[in-house]
């Protein structure tokens, strides 16, 4: 077992205007298998990702660590253990700073002190190469890349500071859908490479399915259904779980 | 990164000529500038350009003096108000939550009151003087960094990469010099040549009315101050120091316009406008039935280069026509052309756009556009005017085009609200469009199309912004007006899923053009031809896909507008490319009555025989 | 600092949910104006504290002996413990009593009575004059240049505005001298006799801020035109007044105020200024004399009341705000 949450509650605002994100949600991503966060917009799927690096602060229940509690860390303990879990995030104009050359933002996951690029030249590379952009990439800015080619930067960034974890947070919603497909099929091809752990988290049944090993259903803040995932596809418990698939446009046939 | 605009370049070299103006007028005029001749409050003359002061000193020399102790003091209030409101508004961000919510209206506040008020209070502790008169003025600029600073800050802190950073554990202090400094150092700079020009005001104000430099030093203001005493006797007195603070003035405000010009994206997006609507030749015939036509439908930027290059189609009664096409297709520009409502800027040609017997290329009538043509939106929380209630928005086209009296408008409104299930609706028609949830708004957006019942809906991605299960229910809704009413509609989606769910007829979009016309049901059928619209389909994550099979690519990506090959634009990334497709316009192949594709393979395998 | 005051902290009756969005928004902007002028007493009070030395020395003067600023020290109250010194300052204003001048031992309440008047006509004519020709100006401009339309307008705009708008209230206030009383001679060059003698000074105090703002609406309008909700409008095919005054001008309204409150409060910081040019009988030309004689007591005064009505301005903005934009009466102005 790597990541977990075990009745995590997550209240924003207090008193009268509080109001409850996430309520008492357990759930666990095993080591070497990629867990699917399914969810509509306000069910919490993104406050639990960020209670699950850190920069939520669980109201009640406990984020756990290959075992140890790390909810409750602060300072240079915490510092350590959020390293472990990266966080990909789903605005690609957003996840790199414009002022920063590529191979800096990667320099700077390999060493967030001194972020120095020709110490750290061969991980840029091989993190660049790892997402299928060449090595010359790491000397241009973020704006000369296109949306799908930011968001692969943002996962050779992931990659390069080696984590147990990563929580990738709604990475391919901004994106065309051939450019989906092609990070995606990139984010399969890392999970067999790489024996990547990960919490893909979207609101797409389609997409989730096509990364998870498992999938977890959020609404209202709340688990209401997590299993294996052919089960949730084929058979599955929940009525709200019934309506999320039956909701989903059917696709026409491929061609043949 | 700096844009150097004509403004820009002009106020940096001006005040960098003041500056060494200001270093070297002491040691060349200073003797001039005390020097009595004798002759006091003589008008200008070739000796003294502007004449003289009340003790005989030439004014000109003792305006050119003045500008060292000018800049010297402008300078330091603007420095101190920079440092002190940087530090300030450093610190108020660093802070926790609460002290930095309790910080940052306690700067909203002091940023409100007037420096001069301020300037006023110091002078009184610290006694008149040009020590006091800098402090003061300062100060009082303090604040205005210190809230730019806080915010611009928060906002950048706000973005992912910063976030990012944290999780990968760089230090506070890192995260401060490599992160937020330099995403934040350019609207600085526009403050700091704006607060240049408020300090040099402020403080040659001060002087002006006595509280500032005191005898026997000046600056401009003291000069000004004596030469309003001789405005009716040599008003060139005057004139000298009042030109020199605003022109130093102004150029500090180009300085600072040029900047934030250059920092504006709206500035440089701007394009030169002419909007044409123009007939192109050659019409051919559409089908006799047929409510919307569109023939050789082009849009394009002033320069020439078309967004939409060559569309045509047509909408008969009661039918759902949707479009679908990913970013930069031209599929929204299409939908908002037929429904003249292009962003400023561009042109537009066809050789037919029509709506029946509305001819949408003349200046059609506003009543008829706006009565037979209903739009709705991509998103719902952007298209309704955030500052008034639904109801007078619902009501607007009824009473204005059709004179429908207030009382009866707002009836038929909560009816066309009920009628798309938005809940409580007669309440809804007080309230303002925030009270809404997304979907509710969508709806209402819906209901205030369908509201004069117009001919044609055009629909522009409705359901992108909704949930899943929101969308399911919009696109029923839409699907049972088209049933119940016969609204004939033309749909957008980037989400073929959704097209091929609602639409009777599917246009594929690709690179300004339609690449295949079908009928949904043989786009649900899997008859699909053309191999874009076949690539689309196998890129498109599936609920019942095989296991653990990749999802087919496109290689590269779609070409600029102004870079499409000028044969098919699908050219380059195709994978049954012939030689002839870069260069020569695909021809049509036709499958049926409602089934084309634009396609140099389909129609090289047509001619061989070979039906794949 | 003048703003101490401004923590503008929530009232925590407003908190509730129950209440009318209005009344939860008063109750929020009377708290803040309350604390902002009691923070005003305050500031205004330690502001004797603060000069340096000793201030009975400072204001007796250094030929005074040391009985004779014993004996002013006494009178001031300077002798008394801190704490008492404000309670006796505070309850003093709250009788109207705003001390005694040392220079003319008149009321400073009196002082202040008698020049306020001016100073507030000049001030209200000005601030009404700005809303009044900026607002048009600025969205006649961009309405006439969006898209790209007309650079030769564009640049003119941005010239004379620019200039203009950096021309200092009082440099203005004397070229117009020149130009219309001495070359001309069709206005009076100072004093405040007559009605014709209120144009050239708020002339100067209006122009530069009119410029100011004008570009911000501007500047505002071209954002605002560039709106979702504006093609919506459009799509209702609206004649160009309707589209333009129903549709735009409360959104554009919000974010001008948001930005252009500050110009209207700074017309206060210029019309002082201004005083001094037309020997305008108001409180700025008085303060400066007061600051020039040390009579301290006047100054308080006078940034008390200057004080208190900075503060009155920017709650007319947020009031205004609040009816333009219900979105900004749950919280600070809310983007």
């Amino acid at each position: 077992m790597t990541l977990a949450v075990e009745n995590v509650t997550v209240v924003f605002g207090h008193g009268r205007r509080a109001a409850t994100v996430l309520d008492d949600v357990t759930l666990a991503v095993p080591k070497g298998t990629t867990v699917g966060l399914v969810g509509e917009s306000g069910s919490g799927k993104s406050t639990l990702a960020k209670a699950m690096v850190g920069l939520v602060r669980p109201r009640a229940g406990r984020v756990l660590l290959d075992g140890t509690e790390i909810s409750g860390l602060r300072g240079k303990r915490l510092t350590a253990v959020r390293r472990r879990v990266q966080m990909i995030s789903q605005d690609p104009y957003s996840s790199l700073d414009p002022r920063m050359t590529v191979g800096r933002a990667l320099a700077e996951a390999a060493d967030p002190r001194r972020a120095d690029v020709r110490a750290h030249a061969a991980a840029i590379t091989r993190g660049l190469e790892a997402v299928g952009l060449d090595g010359d990439a790491a000397r241009r800015h973020p704006h000369q890349f296109s949306g799908g080619q930011r968001q692969r930067i943002a996962i050779a960034r992931a990659l390069v500071a080696e984590p147990e974890v990563i929580v990738a947070d709604e990475i391919t919603s901004a994106l065309d859908c051939s450019v989906q497909a092609e990070v995606l099929n990139l984010l399969a091809d890392l999970r067999a490479r790489l024996d990547l752990t990960m919490l893909f988290i979207s609101h797409d049944l389609a997409v989730v399915r096509h990364v998870s090993d498992a999938v977890a259903v959020m609404h209202h803040g709340r688990l209401v259904e997590h299993g294996d995932r052919d089960r949730i596809y084929r058979a599955p418990a929940d009525p709200y779980t019934r309506r999320l698939l039956a909701s989903a446009p059917s696709l026409p046939k491929e061609a043949s | 990164m700096i844009r150097w605009s004509k403004g820009l370049a002009a106020g940096t070299a001006g005040l960098v000529l003041i500056v060494l103006l200001g270093i070297v007028a002491p040691w060349i005029w200073g003797d001039d500038a005390t020097r009595l001749t004798g002759a006091a409050r003589e008008g200008a003359s070739a000796a003294q350009w502007l004449g003289t002061d009340a003790l005989g000193r030439d004014v000109l020399a003792r305006t050119l003096v003045a500008t060292r102790l000018t800049l010297l003091m402008t300078a330091a209030a603007t420095a101190v108000a920079g440092v002190l409101g940087v530090l300030l508004g450093t610190a108020v961000w660093v802070a926790g939550r609460r002290v930095r919510e309790a910080g940052l209206r306690l700067i909203d506040v002091m940023v409100s009151y007037p420096a001069v008020i301020l300037a006023l209070v110091v002078a009184a502790i610290l006694g008149a003087g040009r020590v006091a008169a800098v402090i003061g003025i300062g100060i009082a600029w303090t604040p205005a960094f210190a809230r730019l600073t806080a915010n611009l800050a928060a906002s950048v802190a706000g973005r992912d990469f910063v976030a990012t950073a944290r999780l990968l554990g760089v230090p506070p202090h890192k995260l401060l010099t490599r992160h937020l400094l330099p995403n934040i150092a350019e609207p600085l700079l526009v403050l700091l040549s704006v607060a240049f020009a408020g300090t040099l005001t402020a403080l040659s104000g001060l002087s002006f009315i006595g509280l500032g430099v005191q005898p026997p030093s000046y600056d401009w203001g003291a000069l000004l101050n004596t030469g309003l005493e001789a405005l009716y006797t040599n008003p060139a007195e005057a004139l000298g120091p009042a030109v020199a603070i605003t022109l130093t003035g102004v150029l500090a405000g180009f300085i600072g316009d040029g900047l934030a010009a250059g920092l504006d994206p709206r500035g440089a997006a701007a394009v030169r406008a002419a909007r044409r609507r123009t007939k192109t030749a050659k019409p051919t015939p559409p089908p006799a039935d047929a409510l919307l036509v569109v023939d050789d439908l082009r849009v394009s930027l002033p320069d020439g280069t078309d967004l939409v290059a060559g569309v045509s189609f047509h909408v008969r009664p009661g039918e759902i026509v949707g479009v679908v096409g990913e970013s930069g297709s031209g599929k929204s520009l299409t939908a908002m052309a037929v429904a003249q409502l292009l962003p400023d800027g561009l042109d537009v040609q066809a050789a037919t756009l029509r709506l029946d017997d509305l001819d949408l290329l003349a200046d059609a009538e506003p009543r008829r556009l706006a009565t037979e043509i209903g739009v709705v939106y991509q998103d719902p929380s952007a298209s309704f005017n955030p500052a008034l209630r639904l109801g007078g928005q619902l009501t607007e086209v009824l009473r204005r085009h059709r004179g429908v009296g207030k009382a009866e408008a707002r009836k038929r409104a909560t009816d066309a609200l009920d009628s798309v299930r938005v809940t409580r609706p007669a309440a809804r028609l007080r309230q303002h469009p925030h009270e809404l949830s997304g979907g509710m708004r969508q709806r209402a957006m819906i209901a205030s199309a369908l509201l004069t019942g117009p001919r044609l809906l055009v629909a522009d991605e409705p359901t992108t912004a909704l949930d899943v299960t929101v969308q399911a229910e919009v696109l029923a809704l839409l699907r049972e007006i088209n049933e119940r009413d016969g609204t004939a509609m033309l749909f957008i989606s980037h989400d073929i899923g959704v097209i091929g769910t609602l639409c009777h007829r599917v246009l594929v979009m690709y690179g300004g053009r339609i690449v295949e016309e079908l009928t949904a049901a043989d786009l649900s059928a899997g008859r699909a031809r053309h191999p874009y619209t076949r690539a689309l389909l196998a890129a498109t994550p599936r609920l019942d896909a095989a296991d653990g099979e990749p999802l087919a690519t496109i290689p590269g990506r779609p070409p600029a507008p102004d870079a499409r090959p000028a044969g098919c634009p699908f050219a380059g990334r195709c994978t049954e490319e012939l030689p002839d497709c870069a260069t020569t316009p695909p021809p049509v192949a036709v499958f049926g009555a409602d089934h084309r594709a634009a396609c140099h393979a389909l129609t090289t395998a047509a001619s061989r025989g070979g039906d794949r | 600092m003048i703003g101490e005051t401004a923590v503008g902290p929530k009232a925590p009756a407003a908190r509730g949910r129950g209440l009318h969005p209005w009344a939860g928004f008063l109750l929020r902007r009377l708290a803040g104006l309350a604390v902002a002028l009691a923070a005003l007493v305050v500031v205004t009070f330690l502001m004797m504290q603060l000069i340096p030395g000793d201030p009975a020395r400072a204001l007796a003067g250094d030929t005074a002996t040391g009985a004779q600023v014993e004996q002013l020290r006494h009178e001031l109250g300077l002798d008394r413990p801190l704490t008492e010194q404000f309670t006796s300052y505070a309850t003093g204003l709250l009788h109207g009593d705003l001390g005694q001048s040392f220079q003319t031992r008149e009321p400073v309440a009196q002082v202040i009575g008698s020049r306020l008047p001016f100073t507030a006509e000049l001030a209200l004519l000005a601030i009404v004059l700005v809303l009044l020709l900026a607002v048009p100006l600025g969205m006649a401009v961009a309405i006439a240049t969006r898209g790209g339309r007309r650079g030769r307008l564009d640049a003119a705009f941005t010239f004379v505005t620019g200039l203009v708008g950096a021309t200092p209230e009082y440099v203005l206030g004397t070229l117009l001298v020149l130009v219309f009383a001495i070359t001309l001679g069709v206005l009076p060059a100072a004093g405040a006799a007559s009605v014709t003698a209120l144009i050239l000074p708020v002339a100067a105090i209006a122009l530069p801020a009119t410029c100011v703002l004008a570009r911000i609406v501007r500047r505002e309008t071209a954002g605002v035109l560039e709106q979702d909700y504006m093609r919506t409008a459009r799509g209702r095919r609206l004649p160009p007044l309707r589209l333009y005054a129903r549709h735009a001008l409360p959104n554009l309204l919000t974010g001008t105020l948001t930005m252009g409150g500050l110009t209207l409060a700074g017309l206060l910081g210029g019309t002082v200024i201004v005083e001094s040019v037309f020997n305008w009988p108001g409180l700025g030309s008085r303060v400066v004399q007061a600051i020039l004689n040390r009579d301290y007591p006047v100054i308080q005064g006078t940034v008390l009341v200057l004080g208190v009505l900075a503060t009155l301005l920017n709650m007319l903005v947020d009031l205004l705000l609040g009816l333009l934009d219900p979105r900004t009466l749950n919280g600070r102005n809310a983007p």
